[in-house]
């Protein structure tokens, strides 16, 4: 029997694994990701869901099942009246960083072609937008890693700030195997335990924890001043900024020992080949592009980016969410990770969608600011949300579910009865990765095909389908064919940062993934595009200086303690997909409080016991967990579940709208 | 609104960036008597060490003050201020108007009245450190007067360029107003391991050409004597001007003084009686004016006070009440002078309100942030000392311990159990284990453990045949 050569459904990492007719999994060796054949279990367990009993088959009308043409007639009348009545921008569409390449960029078209609406963003907010702020800010581009996979398996230390990559990719860790590896966490998560070092501070300090370490590497003289000379631009005011973060002030806010921070940077300064990572951890925060621009502030400072074998890289995190935060699901983005607002990038993407230029709707709301404005007299009344949940994945989530009740229409595409898609007007089952093809670009920047292994069920659909059956009766032509969308994204990306020209279905295959960019046919792909010079009109790398500032809400005396949030090993995101494995929930049933033996003898809770978490935002009662890899002032639960969101802060980055996720003011009581 | 700072060193010219950046259209003038851009005073340690250069410790660009449309006078000392015209003048004559000034004046060396003294060198300056540097260079010996923060990171920095030096000082033991007796001791036999030769309870009489003479005729050689003597407030202006002035100008909680438009800040403000001599209290005090100053709400309640010495080698930090005894207060304690350790935690009503940690400790972090915070502690008062203690127990995973329910693999939640299970079933390498359950084919870390149970099971296979 063949097996069609795939990728997970899940994470960023995007493992090679072939798939059966039958559906049976087999993981690829010739990946570089997962080489050597790895996948944790969300990987082995995926197809599980293909035939799951909790798989919609049948699109539904307020909860009735309907036929195709009943939904999207009722939809797009609906959408019209809306239109109608408020406007193009009465409608708001929501997408998802799992989305293949080929629908991230059908969304963005179809929010502003059909629809000519400027209200569209997507959970990729939530995710890698600080990330890739700091990364344009500094490096003129933001691709994740600007470097293969395996340039960390050759490097001698890596510091990996607010990542724990041993639970969210586990076959990650397999390339971290050589290197020294330094992790920055206020938890002991499983990487940290793999760490050489661990660095553990008070959640919402990482700023000043990098800011500290700079300023350790300059008093020492560890600054590779040659290189900052010749590549980068900026550095004598981020040098007088550091003037204020000397290390025992640092130590103060942080509670990282100073002996700590010095141990970290002199090993980064000293190795050969130094690789310097972040994660959520450290980017969703109100500052989180702040606190990157301050990590990779120190790996310019070191002379490591656009050098072969070293460099900054940020740990993406959904499937796709590299690709899908370049082809236009972005309020502010046109594809190929052009501007909205620039002129050449607007006369460009209009030619080849055969529109006019004045025709294209400007930037619009940012996730959270889209979603808190949703029913509201000034925000939209209808939205259309493809591959997201934000019931269980945005903060505050009880008022944002509040705000998805005021609208007028909601329009939910997933292939379950996600929290979500249950409170929808409208639920449209579409088809899952294996029973569709298209193109995924992972953490590297490596393009991936998925191709179509197994039939999907009766009754469903792909979104590209669903697209082109709304375009139609608005009057538009859309194709559902994903070939013949992705050589229309390699048309409009093309010229752009993130340029797919070059790239092709049988250049993929062919090639293992081709790294963007990618500007023809003949060009290789650029696995390392910093190395001559960077993205920025002078090519240098810019040091941006930035300040230290406290988290939005600090603990006080009435909420004593900090909760941070983050994954489990078995669920993956908001769980849609994986509550719904057997092995995986069995694995991870249910959310949890992890608190520290002394702050749990403090407040007389045991393992297991009920303690309810309140937070100025909402409350909820969970199991207790008792863990000394905890700090004793900072409580943390997993997001996968609905609950953990509806504590966490809203509160969001200037730069980048990023959510304070990561760090809020909560009281913790044992339920009698 | 007019706004005059009087003072650009570390709390004037942070009131100004706090001001600037919370209102963008108040009129700024800063005066500064130093000719150069305000620098941190804290890193002046590390300049003398000569691990930092004199042109890394500028705190404000050159360009921040046109970026940011604030006048700054450089080598401009104010020599009157006029309450009722509401303006002062520099000692170059310039007169400026104000509606808010505020004070934030520093302190000054003090100097003691001694025959020779002018020999000597205080450190309280960038230009002093420069001084002394150049000193340094041609000297063979020196010898250091005062046995405080200061003087110890000065005389810590001049050993380590090579010099040998004798530090002088007073009270009987070193940092005697942060530091109980022993701990005191501790550091100085740390101190002399770095070639920093320590004599307590001595009093300079004289500085001469070839040392300093003691107070009871002895002579201690150095052709370079360094003061560190302590400081003094700066406020004749203030007093001048008939504001209340006790120690330091006398504020209150909005940093205010006697007159509502006056406010003093830093080292020469006093605050509920205390003249604070750390910067941590003086950028505090700054943001708590910038506050008030531009129409905020906000109230100065004092400062918890963090000592951390900085010197090469020599770790220390004390907080707080460190000299409380167990007759008031409930003390945890451990001392390793072999090894220049000493830890010390006094504890009230079950909260850290002092500690000394001397020696390299990872609890430092973590203690700095319970005195900062005031909350209750853990009742392990060992695991507060020693972190890692409490969690290095655990039982090692060797194959025989483990529980059946022990979770080998995390990847693909495999336990010790199920791999048994495979092993009784005919699987007798790690490849035919990971074919049937999955172990070690994520992250791939549990290979070690999945061989050791193997090879354990095979061993016992061995031993029962």
């Amino acid at each position: 029997m063949g097996k069609v050569l795939s990728h997970c459904p899940y994470c960023a990492l995007q493992c090679g694994m072939a798939i059966t007719a039958e559906a049976v999994i087999s993981p690829r060796s010739d990946i570089p990701a997962n080489a050597g054949g790895a996948l944790c279990q969300k990987g082995w367990t995926a197809a599980e869901l293909l035939t799951s009993g909790e798989r919609l088959t049948t699109p539904l009308l307020h909860g009735r099942p309907v036929s195709w043409e009943t939904a999207l007639d009722h939809v797009a009348g609906r959408l019209s009246e809306i239109r109608a009545e408020h406007g193009p921008d009465g409608v708001a569409v929501f997408g998802g960083g799992g989305l293949t390449n080929e629908k991230a960029y059908q969304l963005g078209k179809f929010a502003r072609v059909v629809l000519g609406t400027s209200q569209i963003d997507y959970n990729g907010r939530f995710c890698m937008s600080s990330a890739a702020a700091a990364s344009s800010r500094a490096f003129g581009m933001d691709r994740g890693m600007p470097f293969p996979i395996t340039d960390l398996a050759e490097a001698d230390v890596v510091l990996l700030a607010g990542g724990n990559v041993a639970e969210t990719m586990p076959p990650f860790v397999r390339h971290l195997n050589g290197p020294r590896l330094i992790v920055v966490d206020p938890r002991r998560t499983a990487t940290a335990k793999l760490a050489w070092l661990h660095l553990q501070p008070t959640p919402g300090t990482d700023l000043a924890l990098a800011l500290g370490l700079l300023h350790l590497a300059i008093a020492d003289g560890l600054v590779d001043e040659e290189y900052v000379a010749a590549r980068t631009s900026g550095f004598d005011a981020v040098r007088t900024s550091l003037a204020s973060w000397w290390p025992e002030r640092v130590e103060r806010i942080t509670g990282v020992p100073v002996p700590r921070m010095r141990q970290a940077v002199r090993a980064l300064a000293s190795a050969d080949r130094g690789i310097v990572l972040t994660g959520r951890g450290a980017e969703q925060h109100a500052k989180g592009t702040d606190t990157v621009t301050a990590f990779i502030n120190l790996a310019l400072a070191l002379g490591l980016p656009g050098r072969e074998g070293s460099g900054y890289g940020c740990l993406t995190g959904q499937g796709n969410g590299q690709g899908g935060r370049e082809h236009g699901q972005k309020a502010d983005q046109l594809p190929g990770y052009r501007k909205i607002d620039d002129p050449a990038a607007r006369e460009h993407v209009a030619r080849v969608w055969g529109v006019s230029p004045e025709d294209l709707p400007g930037p619009g709301r940012s996730a959270y600011e889209l979603l808190d404005a949703l029913g509201t007299p000034e925000g939209p009344r209808a939205l259309l949300l493809f591959g997201s949940n934000p019931v269980v994945s945005a903060p505050r989530s009880g008022h944002v579910t509040d705000r998805l009740r005021a609208l007028d229409l909601l329009v939910v595409a997933d292939i379950v009865l996600s929290e979500t898609a249950a409170m929808a007007d409208v639920v449209l089952p579409v088809t899952q990765w294996a029973e569709e093809t298209g193109t995924m670009t992972n953490l590297e920047g490596r393009v991936l095909l998925r191709r179509q292994a197994v039939r999907p069920p009766d009754g469903v659909r792909g979104d590209l389908e669903v697209l082109q059956g709304l375009a139609k009766r608005f009057g538009h032509a859309f194709s559902a064919d994903p070939r013949e969308v992705f050589d229309e994204l390699r048309r409009a990306s093309a010229g752009g940062l993130a340029d797919y020209a070059g790239i092709t279905y049988e250049r993929i295959e062919k090639e293992k993934g081709v790294f963007w960019p990618c500007p023809s046919p003949g060009h290789p792909g650029t696995p390392r595009p910093f190395l001559d010079r960077f993205a920025t009109p002078d090519g240098r790398a810019r040091f941006v200086a930035v300040e230290h500032r406290p988290a939005v809400e600090e603990i006080d005396e009435d909420y004593p303690l900090y909760l941070t949030t983050g994954r489990v090993l078995a669920q993956y995101q908001s769980g849609a997909q994986t509550r719904r494995i057997a092995p995986l929930a069995e694995a991870a049933p249910e959310p949890f409080v992890e608190l520290h033996p002394d702050l749990a003898g403090e407040l007389e809770i045991g393992a297991g016991d009920l303690v309810r978490v309140t937070s100025r935002r909402g409350e909820g009662r969970w199991v207790a967990r008792i863990s000394d890899a905890i700090r004793r002032d900072t409580v943390f639960m997993p997001f996968h579940w609905e609950g953990a969101n509806r504590l966490t802060n809203p509160a969001l980055d200037p730069v980048s709208r990023m959510p304070e996720f990561k760090v809020c003011a909560v009281r913790v009581e044992r339920v009698a | 609104m007019r706004l005059v700072v009087v003072g650009n060193g570390m709390a004037g010219s942070r009131l100004v960036s706090e001001v600037r950046a919370r209102d963008p259209h108040v009129t700024v003038t800063v005066l500064g008597a130093e000719t150069c851009r305000p620098y941190n005073r804290v890193l002046l340690s590390n300049v003398l060490a000569g691990t930092t250069r004199p042109d890394q410790v500028r705190l404000v660009d050159p360009s921040w003050y046109a970026t940011h449309r604030v006048e700054a006078v450089f080598g401009s000392a104010v020599t009157c201020l006029d309450r009722d015209a509401r303006m002062v003048i520099t000692e170059d004559g310039r007169r400026v108007p104000y509606d808010v000034l505020v004070l934030a004046t520093g302190s000054e060396a003090i100097v003691p009245p001694i025959p020779g003294v002018e020999r000597a060198i205080p450190f309280r300056t960038l230009d002093d450190c420069e001084r002394i540097l150049e000193a340094a260079g041609r000297s063979r010996r020196a010898v250091v007067v005062g046995g405080g923060l200061l003087g110890i990171e000065a005389a810590r920095g001049l050993a380590g360029r090579g010099l040998p030096v004798t530090l002088l000082h007073l009270a009987g033991h070193l940092m005697e107003r942060q530091l109980d007796v022993e701990a005191g001791q501790v550091l100085g036999e740390t101190l002399a391991g770095l070639g920093v030769d320590i004599r307590t309870g001595v009093t300079a009489r004289e500085v001469r050409a070839d040392g300093v003479a003691l107070a009871d005729g002895e002579l201690v050689e150095g052709d370079l004597v360094v003061l560190a003597c302590g400081v003094r407030p700066l406020t004749g202006l203030a007093a001048d001007a008939g504001l209340e002035v006790r120690r330091g100008v006398v504020v209150d909680d909005e940093m205010r003084t006697d007159d509502p438009s006056i406010f003093a800040i830093g080292e020469c403000a006093e605050h509920d009686g205390t003249v604070y001599g750390l910067v941590a209290p003086a950028w505090e005090q700054a943001t708590v004016a910038a506050d008030v100053i531009t129409g905020g709400k906000a109230l100065y309640r004092g400062s918890r006070l963090v000592t951390r010495l900085k010197a090469k080698s020599v770790e220390l930090a004390a907080m707080g009440e460190t000299q409380l005894t167990e007759e008031h207060a409930e003390v945890v304690r451990f001392s390793h002078r072999a090894r220049g350790t000493y830890r010390k935690l006094v504890i009230r009503d079950g909260r850290l309100v002092g500690a000394i940690l001397l020696g390299e400790s990872d609890a430092v972090g973590t203690l700095t942030q319970l005195f900062d915070r005031g909350g209750t502690l853990p009742g392990d008062r060992a695991g507060l000392l020693f972190p890692g203690l409490s969690s290095a127990a655990h039982v090692a995973d060797s194959p025989t311990l483990m529980p059946d329910a022990a979770r080998v693999c995390q990847c693909n939640n495999v336990t010790k159990g199920q791999i048994r299970a495979c092993w009784e079933a005919g699987a007798r390498d790690v490849a035919g284990i990971a074919a049937a359950t999955r172990a070690t084919t994520g992250c791939g870390t549990c290979r070690d453990a999945v061989e050791g149970i193997v090879g354990w099971l095979c061993e016992q296979e061995g031993v029962s045949a």
